[in-house]
């Protein structure tokens, strides 16, 4: 996080520390509607859903209930828009580039609404969703503003008297649906490589964190993105989400959710008419402690590695490998690391830990936490929820876990770190690669032979060394097997 | 910022033309080393003129030897491994580029005003296409930085192999007159972008909007030593560049004389990497079943464009027999509609050659086109009483032995041929030691794309001319040029 309020003197980022962001108390929520043209329209059903803060478990406000005809309506605006002919379609590629360039511009100008948005939302700590979340947003719209015009096709020799070239066009009108573990990053992440390439978007934000995405949509339009280019309709999976994995009009749907819904969007993809899918999905990744590693270094990125945004991470560092020599030290320095961590108010600068999103992934991960201590692992702290404290959970340490108990083959989803040991490096690559998820997983070792056999052996998108979450717009992210179909990035 | 498509119609918007700057000061006068202003080791300085009216601008200090080994010096330190250049984020390379593009965008009349004094350039074609040129190679670049991948390679054995597309160094960097900034802004932005330093010597004729983005670069941010800018002549300052020992590529644009000597100099001295944009005699080919009126107006101001003196000038047209009395006939109508004067004012089309020696040259070329036997149909003299000034002057008839027709003009000097045949006009295009662009003007895809393989140009434009955008490459073949550009 170099150069933190921007400025630079000479090449070196400015040496004096700024203050730190605070959030905006009693935020107005403004935008509450679906987005469709530009315009802000009330469902067709005249339904409505609520919205609300998990840390207080109160309601911040009622949002359109968006359902089949909105997605329709959105669809055809997102088609028009997409016309031969249309702005959008004229619109030449360096410009493309230059409405998200501007459009990173906004974000950096009302950051601080957004985190506060954000946090309210989701619950995760304000400063992570100033400093990492949004940071992730500006700089990804930049990347991306970059790679608008440098889209290129090409000429091929081809047999005979032939001239032969290739254009990348964009596909057409595509539906993305969102989770909301990082509402406003993950709908970055759809929508800045779809604009850049030239394509038209119907959104669906989670039903849990819609706020972010709708102010988005006041941005898109103040940045002059043309009518109908963005479209965001909020509302739940099985109505406004399946409205979109079947539409006959839409040509491809990217999705980021668990691998279970997942499994229904292609499906449905191929019962409609072979739109192209894109899935990130779920993932149990492992993260393998050799012996010979920087412990501390180790012990650190392992437990914010499973622990980072309330457990609530698809890269969550859900099963960690500990070479035997090692492994009960590596054990006593997690759970002091744990039994540390501050969980409060998202909205407290020394929170570390806010609460789950919601009561449904709260009974879930206190159910696998009792599973945990039923099929017999080592419960070493943490363990239940923080009491009459509505949906937090103690970061929880499991050790002697083994293979086959169902925190150690589930994906959790919550601050709960299964911690298993290995005797050999063909063992653990065995063992790590045993499970039908492949998203990412991590090596520590000082030894490069063992960094590098590990990079090739394991069967995940990314595999990370001696760090976790290094995750940048510049470089591929998805995932191998069940974890996803694809590549964001 | 402009604001695009609050309306819905997002087209890009040619910005409204303003007035150029009156009583424009001129504050950039130094040689720009360390983000520092530096006199000349020797002393000694540069008199800049105004083309317009032969008026001395100002001086500004001319670098020799002595301040170009301080350049490099300079630019060599920021290199370093581990210095603050070699250690940004490529995102951030990026994020200054677009930041200099910020303020270019910014001081847009200011330096559209030097450009017009110091270069002789009408202003309003500095204010909307030269600056808007800059802006857009800046942010072009700018959205390279961190684009730029190497690859891993399955290599035979158990290894690791990957490919890192590493900066080559320090880069000395030799702009010449006709486009001053945006030749300044083609050579660095590549350059930055890709994590180089650079020494940058821009001509002796027009250094003023070089020296002011001194100014820019450091406000933008880049660290010191990153960009160096060193006024002075070519025997001096630019042989030092390219002889230097310590440089370790050369890019030049110029002409093809001077090309060939840099390139000598740098296999002499330690074989530095060289690329090279040079002199053309473009060849625009105009069939029966083109769009007339276009052809005529695109061949007009692809060879008129700044008084002729662009590298990509259609210097041959070749019009094919049975057009070729209309074509001239309009070309010489069109080629009379112009006010020639001081480029600010907004009613002028035409400004001043660059200086003496071109306008000497451009007029004993004339000449020989008369005593070569072409038919002068109109201008062929000088203008004005002060300035150098040159009337739009069109020949006809012109055969291809003709130093007109062989020679590069780099004025406001059209020649125009007869052709009868595919292949005689291939080869008479082709017949030249240059091959920089060249454009063929037909309705009929096969010949359009026929011509597109067999000219040897780096560039073949199809029913347009001098179509350039950052996006593209650029250079030539043959003696055009080594290397590309963009």
């Amino acid at each position: 996080m170099a150069a933190l309020n921007g400025a630079v003197e000479n090449g070196q980022p400015d040496k004096k520390v700024p203050p730190l962001p605070r959030p905006l108390r009693s935020l107005e929520v403004k935008y509450t509607k679906i987005f469709i043209n530009n315009e802000w329209h009330e469902s067709t059903s005249g339904k409505k859903f609520p919205t609300y803060n998990p840390s207080t478990l109160e309601k911040i406000c009622d949002i359109e209930e968006g359902d089949k005809p909105d997605v329709d309506s959105a669809v055809e605006a997102a088609k028009a828009a997409f016309q031969r002919g249309s702005p959008w379609r004229l619109l030449d590629a360096p410009s493309r580039g230059r409405l998200l360039h501007n459009l990173a511009d906004l974000l950096e100008r009302d950051r601080v609404i957004l985190a506060t948005l954000e946090t309210m939302d989701t619950g995760k700590p304000f400063l992570q969703a100033y400093f990492i979340d949004l940071e992730g947003c500006i700089k990804t719209l930049r990347y991306y503003a970059g790679w608008a015009d440098k889209i290129q096709g090409r000429t091929i020799p081809v047999d005979e008297n032939f001239v032969c070239f290739t254009r990348h066009e964009p596909m057409g009108v595509c539906g993305a649906i969102t989770p909301w573990n990082f509402p406003l990053l993950m709908l970055v992440w759809k929508m800045a490589p779809a604009l850049c390439c030239g394509n038209t978007l119907v959104i669906k934000p989670a039903e849990q964190t819609p706020l972010t995405s709708l102010y988005i949509g006041s941005l898109i339009k103040e940045v002059g993105f043309p009518p109908g280019v963005v479209n965001i309709v909020p509302g739940y999976g099985p109505t406004a989400g399946a409205a979109i994995s079947t539409h006959d009009s839409i040509d491809k749907i990217a999705f980021t959710g668990s691998t279970k819904v997942g499994k229904l969007i292609k499906e449905a993809a191929s019962k409609s008419n072979l739109k192209r899918v894109t899935l990130e999905l779920g993932g149990k990744n492992p993260c393998i402690v050799c012996a010979d590693a920087d412990l501390d270094l180790a012990v650190e990125c392992a437990h914010q590695g499973v622990f980072f945004n309330q457990g609530q991470c698809c890269t969550a560092a859900s099963r960690v490998f500990v070479e035997e020599q090692i492994y009960p030290e590596f054990v006593k320095r997690s759970v002091e690391f744990a039994k540390k961590r501050l969980v409060g108010d998202p909205f407290d600068a020394r929170t570390e830990q806010g609460p789950q999103i919601d009561q449904k992934q709260f009974d879930k991960i206190l159910e696998l936490i009792e599973s945990g201590k039923k099929e017999g692992a080592k419960l070493e702290c943490g363990g239940l929820a923080i009491e009459d404290r509505g949906l937090f959970i103690k970061p929880t340490v499991f050790s002697e876990v083994t293979d086959n108990m169902r925190i150690a083959k589930e994906e959790i989803f919550g601050p709960v770190q299964p911690i298993m040991k290995f005797k050999s490096i063909e063992e653990v690559i065995r063992r790590a690669n045993s499970t039908e998820y492949g998203l990412t997983a991590a090596v520590f070792t000082k030894n490069l032979d063992r960094a590098l056999t590990l990079a090739s052996a394991l069967q995940s998108g990314t595999v990370w060394i001696n760090c976790y979450n290094a995750l940048y717009a510049q470089a591929p992210f998805g995932g191998f097997k069940m974890s996803g179909n694809g590549r964001e990035l | 910022m402009k604001k695009q498509g609050s309306d819905g119609n997002p087209a890009p918007v040619m910005p409204a033309l303003p007035e150029p700057l009156k009583d424009l000061k001129i504050k950039y006068t130094k040689i720009f080393i360390n983000n520092e202003w530096h006199d000349s080791v020797s002393g000694k300085k540069i008199s800049v003129f105004n083309p317009a009216t032969e008026e001395k601008i100002c001086e500004v200090e001319e670098g020799d030897k002595a301040d170009v080994d301080k350049a490099v010096k300079a630019a060599r330190k920021a290199f370093e491994l581990g210095s603050a250049w070699r250690t940004m984020d490529a995102s951030e390379r990026g994020r200054l580029l677009n930041k200099l593009a910020d303020l270019v965008q910014r001081d847009r009349l200011i330096l559209a005003t030097m450009e017009a004094i110091d270069g002789g350039k009408l202003f309003s074609t500095a204010y909307l296409m030269d600056l808007g040129a800059c802006i857009k190679t800046l942010r072009y670049c700018a959205g390279w930085a961190d684009k730029i991948h190497g690859r891993t390679v399955p290599m035979d054995g158990n290894f690791f192999t990957f490919t890192r597309h590493e900066p080559i160094g320090v880069c000395g960097q030799i702009i010449p007159w006709n486009f001053p900034l945006v030749m300044f802004i083609w050579k660095i932005a590549p350059a930055l972008c890709c994590g180089n330093t650079v020494v940058v010597k821009p001509a002796e004729q027009t250094p003023l909007s070089a020296l002011y983005m001194g100014s820019l670069i450091k406000e933008a941010g880049f660290p010191p030593g990153v960009v160096n800018i060193v006024p002075g002549f070519g025997p001096t300052a630019g042989s030092a560049i390219s002889h230097h020992m310590d440089i370790d590529k050369v890019a030049f644009t110029g002409s093809t004389e001077v090309g060939k000597l840099i390139k000598e100099a740098a296999g002499k001295s330690n074989l530095k990497r060289v690329t090279l944009e040079l002199g053309g005699k473009s060849p625009n080919i105009i069939f029966a079943d083109a769009d007339l009126d276009a052809a005529v107006e695109f061949a007009h101001i692809g060879l008129f464009y700044h008084q002729g003196q662009c590298c990509i000038a259609g210097s041959r047209i070749f019009v094919e027999e049975p057009v070729y009395d209309e074509f001239v006939r309009r070309s010489i109508e069109r080629a009379k509609k112009y006010t020639l004067g001081d480029p600010l004012k907004p009613d002028v089309q035409q400004g001043p050659q660059i200086d003496k020696e071109q306008f000497k040259k451009i007029l004993e070329l004339i000449e020989s086109g008369k005593k070569e036997g072409a038919k002068l149909e109109c201008g062929g003299g000088p203008w004005g009483d002060k300035g150098y000034f040159i009337q739009p002057t069109v020949f006809s008839n012109v055969t291809d032995d003709m130093r007109i027709a062989k020679e590069e003009i780099f004025g406001p000097v059209q020649q125009i041929m007869k052709f009868k045949t595919i292949d005689e006009v291939i080869k008479r295009a082709n017949n030249t030691t240059y091959g920089l662009a060249a454009a063929v003007f037909t309705k009929d895809i096969d010949k359009a794309l026929t011509f597109a393989a067999a000219l040897q140009a780096g560039t073949v434009w199809v029913n347009c001319y001098s179509a350039l955008s950052a996006q593209c490459p650029f250079g030539g073949f043959k003696m055009s040029g080594n290397g590309r550009e963009m």
